[in-house]
């Protein structure tokens, strides 16, 4: 069961092949028999896993199921989740049992899905490698010697190590797209406001997007219609018409237009990398595409602008850790000003603590103008190349990362070499624009390359279609790492 | 421009956060390598280029001024580090 897509497990369940409560069970089974080796999940809790399942169960016979209903699904633990612990990979929430849902886990309870899990993440979702997690770093299911990326990193993990058909996770520099492309298997980050922020845990709100990880363009669909929709307790998110997105899967790609941004091809990847994305972009020319070369001239300051404005947000909006209403407190202080210094000292990781240094500086007095407005500036800069370049393609294409995975503690030391892993996932989310990454083939030790897809405003379900056509001509997404069966 | 020691402890103390004088140091230079490469945007002329604050040009939705929430105060502060009848306990602030 665990080497078959969502889609196909929708299928066994609706055939009575083997119910939810049987499901669910294997893939606790899988997680406890396996997880121990890559360090995926965080929290089980198979009671309320296996309550929802019969619940799921119950739901099918009376004939109340959706798509998703009885599906066990692993949640990112940044989402809050009623009765879950809830820690966000940090210290500072190790001891934070969630007192409600999330609108994401809400839309997933409702439609029946299971709760397979929390997974581990880089603690705040600040890193690119899930080793800044308080409990502990998550290995790659392709080479356990290697990061899975993040900061998704134990979701994407999961769903390649067939512990998961399927996983939600939070990307706001990269941190679907990265781990998704890093560990095999597909991951899309929807444009900024299709998924409610409410109830996922802040890191940079003007660029934090849920978004679904899974074994297949289709299964990223069947999930998306499940997490998208309006909810009015995130100001951000958009009120639209709710989108059927697995609609374009069966779409021919015959003349569509892709295209190659100079700045995605030219030197910085790695050899290995480049080849496999050419073999993809070949394989579309194959089915018809036509490709353009076109370019994002500002594309080069996507990471300096992103590091300027994601800390500056996540040092406000981690100042709500104080101690005092949840969360960690440290055992011994003098006065309050010390009960605050001291519980944020030790509750934070030493990566948090450096982005709320780099965020409060470039926020204070007499810095504001010259560091967070000019990085203001510049996003719109680089939002107005993705426009222009719009007009002449319909999708870019490109590396979702510019090497495969790195080895556990290679970048630890070295916070700018980190950093610019997520060279190419930035751009996108500094414009709001929705951007997938699909496995495309191997570097020489075996380890997977992704193929990033960035698409115009609201153009996820035509991306999908796309990843789908290529998915049904290549193999690439239904290899398996070794030793799983 | 580089950051001096000075500024770190600074800025930690505006973050609330308590740091000692190596971990300020060990900090400090790391810092300073993210603020060179925040310096490549510096550069850039950005004049007339009106600052883009969040991913979509939306303006900020109105609702009815009712209420809403309902109290749920005892639940929420199950939580909570210290609580006595209903109220977060802190260090004595007022002599």
């Amino acid at each position: 069961m665990h080497n078959a897509t969502i889609r196909s497990l929708a299928a066994g369940l609706a055939a009575r092949t083997y119910s939810s409560v049987e499901l669910t069970q294997h893939f606790i089974n899988r997680i406890k028999g396996l997880d121990q080796k890559y360090h995926a999940f965080i929290t089980l809790n198979p009671e309320a896993s296996l309550k929802q399942a019969k619940a799921a169960d119950a739901m099918r016979s009376a004939g109340k199921e959706q798509s998703l209903t009885g599906i066990p699904i692993a949640q990112k633990d940044i989402f809050c989740a009623r009765g879950w612990l809830t820690t966000c990979g940090s210290r500072m929430l190790a001891n934070f049992t969630s007192p409600y849902d999330a609108h994401v886990v809400e839309q997933l309870n409702k439609a029946g899905a299971v709760i397979l899990g929390k997974t581990n993440m880089d603690e705040f979702a600040m890193g690119s490698s899930s080793e800044t997690s308080y409990y502990g770093p998550v290995r790659n299911p392709w080479d356990v010697d290697k990061v899975p990326g993040g900061s998704s990193g134990g979701s994407a993990a999961a769903v390649a190590a067939r512990l998961a058909p399927g996983a939600i996770g939070t990307d706001t520099g990269g941190s679907i797209r990265q781990p998704a492309a890093l560990s095999g298997i597909c991951g899309l980050k929807p444009t900024y406001g299709v998924v409610s922020r409410y109830g996922m845990i802040a890191f940079a709100s003007s660029l934090d997007q849920g978004g679904p990880l899974a074994r297949s363009a289709e299964d990223l669909a069947l999930l998306l219609n499940v997490m998208a929709g309006f909810d009015p307790r995130d100001s951000t998110s958009l009120e639209r018409e709710r989108e059927d997105y697995t609609r374009e899967l069966g779409k021919p790609v015959k003349g569509l237009k892709i295209g190659l941004p100079e700045e995605f091809f030219a030197k910085g990847a790695a050899p290995d990398v480049m080849r496999a994305v050419d073999a993809a972009v070949g394989e579309f020319r194959k089915l018809g595409c036509e490709t353009v070369e076109v370019s994002l001239p500002n594309m080069k300051l996507s990471v300096p602008v992103y590091y300027v404005l994601a800390p500056a947000e996540a040092s406000s909006n981690l100042a709500r850790y104080d101690g005092v209403r949840y969360g960690y407190r440290a055992p011994e202080y003098a006065d309050l000003l010390d009960l605050y210094k001291k519980s944020r000292a030790q509750g934070f990781g030493q990566e948090v603590k450096r982005r709320i240094l780099i965020g409060t500086y470039v926020l204070s007095h007499g810095y504001y103008d010259a560091y967070y407005i000019q990085a203001q500036r510049v996003r719109r800069l680089i939002a107005r190349d993705f426009a222009e370049v719009f007009k002449r393609c319909d999708v870019i294409m490109g590396p979702t990362s510019p090497t495969t995975a790195f080895r556990i503690g290679e970048k630890m030391g070295d916070p700018v070499q980190m950093y610019l892993n997520d060279i190419y996932t930035i751009p996108a989310n500094l414009a709001g624009l929705p951007g997938l990454s699909i496995p495309c083939g191997f570097d020489g030790k075996g380890l997977p390359v992704g193929l990033q897809m960035i698409g115009n405003y609201f153009g996820e379900a035509r991306m999908l279609g796309i990843a789908h056509q290529f998915q049904q001509a290549t193999d690439w997404h239904t290899r398996t790492p070794p030793g799983i069966q | 421009m580089a950051l001096t020691l000075e500024d770190v402890k600074r800025v930690a103390h505006l973050a609330r956060l308590a740091i000692d004088e190596a971990e300020a140091r060990a900090v400090l230079s790391q810092i300073n390598d993210v603020f060179k490469l925040i310096g490549e945007m510096q550069a850039v002329d950005t004049r007339g280029v009106e600052p883009m604050s969040h991913a979509r040009d939306v303006v900020q939705r109105l609702r009815e001024d009712k209420v809403t929430e309902r109290d749920q105060h005892t639940l929420f502060q199950e939580g909570a580090p210290q609580v006595e009848n209903s109220l977060y306990l802190v260090p004595k602030v007022i002599e």
